[in-house]
């Protein structure tokens, strides 16, 4: 078991020194003290506030994580998962402040909508790859740029709130019953305190169920063993009786659908938004693409790297005003995520090469006796 | 007749109606020249086909035409280049900054450097460590805005009209280039006659479209993109001419074959790499020199737009350009003074030619891409008359739209480089 997690963590072990080897260079370079910044940066994030701040950063990013791991897991590129879930967000969130619905039917209904424009947006790829043979990555570029362009249109001509004067590009703020309450209670009834700046955001229990349901999909289920006998080997998957145009259909259906539910946590639990507009985060689904790939697609490995992403976020969102560039947190995310895919590709071959020199030592050894001094000529050496 | 057997005769379909490759092009710009004109005509557009649309055209052309370039070096040599998009970006950066240091000349050279460099990390990824090339192409796009913004806020912050989002803006700017005799340039400071601008003023049916379109590729055109337009034709020469370029191809189609013939794979990956990251820089810095200062967000997924053209133009020099072409003015026209009535315009002459191309596929019986096509035509006739404002969000998607329909057609008949994307090494079948 130890040794199973000091392999799994190697890799990113080396890339996360090599990440901050890049930074501090970077930071030399452009003047700065490095130690000084790294301080300052494990002085914002030691603090309750500041983890209840990382958690809440972190929870969209899991589900963008989760949201392309599902595809990944078979090779199915869902590059597309940014233009699925502003669509998603952006009819969710209209559709959810027009209707009146009790809480218990509010919340599912606002769901129901995201996750069925998601899959459904994902699924125009889908139905081209297996009807037209299209490239999965082709299609989603294409559509990703496609929903950006739509989405703009819908919500400036149609889904814009007309009531507060229609001067903001933004939809109806949601109603009470689609609100998911703060988690706050519930630590305050044990005890725990965060204090009134920060409110831990009642969608983290949805990312956890997520992420648990994920890892029965994967590994208690036929269709999570079909899927990731696909993404192994596709013609082995194929003589063994796995459909792949229906393998394809599903798992981009499934990823749109979760892509449709990374804007939710803003508009469902974020008492700052509650709605879709022009301040809404934009590019979730592209970073939720480093987050898989950190991840390895496992849903311990994507909460990890989520977590490590939100938390480089919070760290240096406060460097600036002692001269140190913010900017530094995205050296450092992307060094990061460049070296830990560069590490996982070198240790994979490693492990591979091992494999494969064991598995021919066992088919030696096997097949042909030891020789004994009497059947082997001239000192063979091998 | 040479009897060939293929693949329209196992579908039944009929022939082209030209037999000759060449011909059928030099048809297609001819009924393409003749929709644009009856479009202007039925419409009462003239700007639709004026040398001003078609010249900012050509302006906006030239960044995705170089992006589409870029991704087209790469996989010919056999990488896939999902990350020219932060290639581009790395090139506005370096753009802006030189070119607010030393000019727009070194802003050009800037660009190609810094789309280069990441060129050449990408390649350390997928060529030498096997990386799947989504996948590093995915992490040069993440890494790309950082590295930008992160340069930004050490160079530009603090100074003079700069900021974390914006460079101060190029010291100086650089020449143009009108052609003298067609459209009216100096010749030795004698102002020559503008032939081309007469027919245009003719407003007579094709020929004044086409000198519209001549004069506006030839005047006052800036030095950077005359640059761009020969680089396709020097990329074309040098891919399919010349010794280096027939190894970069080999690499991408069959690399084990090549290896055994003694070409470098990983280096000529490495070249490819390089080249292609030095164009989408490029593609980069001729944005910062248009906008004449670097700008966050300034690519605004062109790279991937890049690739787009590069698809459609089934991964060959010529039909990127004219995929360039088609984008370029798309996004042209939304930047010229009445945008509406111009992208309206347009819809008529993309229902004209949708039309005429459900006729030809009927003709040549192919009854489910003549119905699909069918089908768009309709819709595009009904945008005509139904859409009077067209959003600039509509059009924003149009060249997107274009691309997905033209590879669910002709899917089928596009190749890409047989071995593209799959990393390899020395030793593997």
């Amino acid at each position: 078991m130890l040794e199973r997690i000091w392999r799994a963590s190697l890799a990113p072990l080396v890339a996360a020194a090599a990440a901050i080897v890049i930074s501090s260079i970077a930071l030399l370079i452009s003047g700065n003290n490095p130690i000084d910044a790294f301080v300052e940066m494990w002085k914002t994030i030691d603090s309750t506030a500041a983890v209840v701040d990382i958690i809440n950063t972190a929870v969209p990013l899991y589900v963008s994580g989760i949201a392309v791991a599902i595809g990944f897991k078979m090779n199915l590129f869902n590059i597309g998962s940014n233009g699925q879930y502003l669509l998603a967000a952006l009819i969710a969130g209209w559709a959810g402040a027009e209707v009146s619905l009790p809480p218990l039917l509010h919340v599912p209904f606002v769901f129901l909508v995201a996750m069925t424009v998601g899959g459904t947006w994902a699924l125009i790829a889908g139905i081209l790859n297996v009807t037209r043979n299209v490239n999965v990555v082709v299609s989603t570029i294409m559509l990703n740029y496609i929903a950006v362009g739509l989405s703009a249109f819908l919500l400036s001509e149609y889904f814009r709130d007309s009531e507060n004067g229609g001067l903001v590009a933004q939809t109806k703020l949601m109603p009470e019953s689609a609100r998911l309450p703060t988690l706050d209670p519930i630590f305050e009834f044990f005890g725990f305190d965060f204090g009134e700046r920060v409110d831990l955001l009642g969608f983290l229990p949805v990312a956890i169920a997520l992420g648990i349901a994920y890892y029965i999909l994967l590994n208690r289920s036929l269709f999570g063993y079909e899927l990731k006998l696909s993404g192994m080997n596709a013609d082995a998957a194929q003589s063994a009786g796995v459909n792949p145009k229906r393998m394809v259909l599903i798992t981009l259906f499934m990823s749109g659908a979760v892509a449709g539910m990374i804007g939710l946590p803003f508009l469902l639990a974020d008492s700052n938004f509650y709605k879709y507009g022009d301040a809404f985060p934009v590019t979730l689904g592209f970073t939720g693409l480093g987050l898989a790939l950190l991840g390895r697609n496992s849903p311990v490995g994507v909460a990890a790297a989520a977590i490590v992403w939100a938390t480089i976020e919070v760290a240096t969102r406060r460097l600036g005003p002692l001269g140190i560039p913010p900017e530094i947190g995205k050296i450092l995310q992307g060094s990061f995520l460049l070296s830990a895919v560069i590490a996982y590709e070198v240790v994979r071959r490693r492990n591979d090469a091992a494999a494969a020199e064991a598995a021919a030592r066992a088919t030696r050894e096997s097949r042909t006796p030891p020789p004994t001094p009497e059947t082997s000529p001239i000192g063979a050496t091998s | 007749m040479s009897v060939t057997i293929d693949a329209t005769a196992a579908t039944s379909e009929r022939p082209p109606l030209i037999s000759s490759a060449r011909w059928r092009v030099v048809a297609l710009v001819m009924v393409g020249v003749a929709v644009m004109s009856a479009a202007r005509i039925i419409a009462d557009n003239a700007d639709l086909t004026s040398s001003g649309t078609f010249g900012v055209a050509l302006r906006t052309a030239a960044p995705i035409g170089l992006a589409g370039l870029s991704g087209l070096v790469a996989e010919r040599s056999g990488t896939i280049n999902i990350g020219l998009d932060g290639m581009m970006v790395m090139g506005t950066i370096f753009a802006g900054w030189w070119g607010w240091q030393y000019g727009p000349w070194m802003a050009l050279l800037g660009g190609i450097i810094g789309g280069m460099l990441g060129g050449l990390v990408m390649s350390v990824a997928t060529t030498t460590f096997g990386v799947n090339h989504i996948v590093a192409g995915v992490a040069i796009n993440l890494i790309a805005p950082g590295i930008a913004r992160f340069m930004a806020s050490e160079l530009f912050v603090g100074q003079q009209g700069g900021s974390v989002t914006s460079s101060p803006g190029n010291s100086g700017s650089m020449g143009s280039f009108t052609m003298p005799f067609l459209s009216g340039g100096d010749l030795f400071g004698w102002k020559t006659p503008d032939i081309l601008g007469w027919f245009e003023d003719t407003g007579w049916f094709m020929i004044a479209d086409a000198a519209g379109f001549m004069k506006g590729m030839t005047t006052a055109v800036t030095w950077d993109v005359v640059l761009a337009v020969s680089l396709f034709f020097g990329m074309a020469y040098f891919l399919w001419h010349t010794p280096l370029g027939l190894r970069l191809r080999f690499s991408g189609e069959r690399p084990s074959a090549a290896d055994s013939l003694g070409v470098s794979v990983h280096k000529m990956r490495y070249i490819g790499m390089a080249i292609s990251g030095g164009l989408a820089g490029m593609g980069g810095a001729v944005l910062v020199l248009f906008a004449n200062r670097y700008q966050e967000n300034q690519v605004a997924g062109r790279g991937f737009l890049g690739l787009a053209t590069m698809i459609f133009g089934n991964w060959m020099p010529a039909g990127t350009a004219a995929g360039a072409g088609l984008f370029g003015y798309a996004q042209g026209i939304t930047l010229r003074t009445n945008p509406a009535d111009l992208v309206n315009a347009l819809f008529l002459a993309a229902a004209i030619g949708l039309a005429l191309t459900a006729i030809y596929m009927a003709y040549r019986r192919s009854a489910s891409g003549a119905g699909t096509v069918l089908a768009f035509a309709l819709v595009t006739f009904w945008a005509y008359f139904a859409v009077k404002e067209p959003n600039n969000q509509l059009v924003f998607v149009t060249p997107y739209v274009v691309t997905l329909i033209a590879v669910s057609v002709g899917a089928q008949r596009l190749r890409p480089p047989a071995e593209e994307g799959i990393p390899w090494f020395k030793g593997m079948q």
